[in-house]
């Protein structure tokens, strides 16, 4: 298929001369390179269709009116219910960032939804407290943790890669937790503090949550 | 109660609302309309002269020496002089009340305090 003569080299042909076999066809027609679409178009220009909705990065995500940064939270879900925490802030995902602190309990910096908090009315002054930039959503994402590969031989003695605490967490955990201690120690009921982050949360027998004060 | 110190209905007894609008309040029956109902008025403690069902009073062990259907002049000068607001707010019965409202305000924090102030006291 050579390109027709007479066109710019720079220019692709369009159009190609085949030869056609058959005693009443002509012998020769003039062919598209490119087919043109099926499809023709009823508007000159087309326009995206109206869509309302709105992508989860964009949504607005709010904060109940009783949490601020500072406020004690007790844990109602996952795998650290039960205990009390202090929050921090609220991420672009609308999740809540949250530190035991570890050393107290053993609460790492992590994230957990609003509806699974009971905030109570105490706060500690955490105005002072820097938190490092990379603690985003990013950071906390869950890694994909690599799979072996198959080879002869050993089926069975392949190990799974076992996730580990990375050392920028250890530092960051670090790095919060002592700005943390210090607010709390800078608390007149510092005392009191201490053991009540530490102790679990819990309902006695005639104790109705939906009665209590928090 | 005490043999001898019966609380009965009668007029000037003292009567704690346990429901209604004028709930926790004190009042004084002035006068008794038949076996259900009462007059009670409570000019001390922002109670109306109103009927109010016995049901819904329970009986003090405070009574006033006032004549049936008196005003609430000399209900009050009684109430006064006899210190009623005073005796019941040093009643273990007014203090329980206190105490309940109290706990039902308590914070989360608050009740950890209380606990370990009761494992201080136990030890």
């Amino acid at each position: 298929m050579a390109p027709k003569a007479g066109v710019k080299p720079k220019a692709p042909a369009r159009m190609v001369t085949k030869d056609i076999g058959g005693d009443k066809n002509g012998g020769k027609r003039t062919v598209r390179v490119k087919r043109l679409p099926r499809y023709y178009p009823t508007e000159d220009r087309p326009r995206k269709l109206v869509n309302r909705r709105k992508c989860f990065s964009e949504h607005k995500h709010k904060l109940r009116t009783s949490i601020t940064p500072g406020t004690v939270l007790i844990l109602v879900a996952g795998r650290h219910k039960g205990k009390r925490v202090v929050f921090l802030k609220q991420l672009k995902s609308g999740l809540l960032l949250v530190t035991g602190p570890f050393h107290l309990n053993a609460c790492p910096l992590r994230r957990i939804n609003q509806i699974y908090c009971i905030a109570t009315k105490t706060k500690i002054d955490i105005s002072g407290v820097k938190l490092p930039d990379r603690l985003n959503d990013e950071y906390f994402r869950r890694k994909q943790l690599k799979k072996p590969k198959h080879t002869e031989g050993e089926i069975f003695d392949t190990k799974k890669e076992e996730y580990s605490v990375s050392d920028e967490r250890k530092e960051d955990q670090k790095n919060v937790d002592t700005q943390i201690l210090d607010a709390i120690k800078k608390n007149p009921e510092k005392k009191y503090l201490f053991g009540y982050l530490g102790a679990m949360f819990s309902l006695g027998s005639k104790q109705f949550p939906h009665k209590m004060v928090f | 109660m005490v043999l001898g110190q019966e609380r009965y209905v009668e007029i000037g007894r003292v009567a704690y609302i346990a429901y209604g609008e004028d709930k926790g309040k004190l009042c004084v029956i002035v006068d008794v309309i038949d076996q259900n109902r009462v007059l009670v008025e409570g000019p001390c403690t922002n109670v109306a002269r109103k009927q109010i069902n016995l049901k819904a009073i329970q009986l003090t062990q405070f009574r006033l020496q006032i004549p049936a259907s008196c005003r609430q002049k000399i209900v009050r000068k009684n109430w006064e002089a006899e210190k009623i607001t005073e005796k019941w707010n040093n009643s273990t019965w007014a203090k329980k009340i206190a105490a309940r409202e109290k706990r039902a305000t308590l914070t989360d924090f608050d009740r950890f305090k209380l606990m370990k102030a009761k494992q201080a006291v136990s030890i």
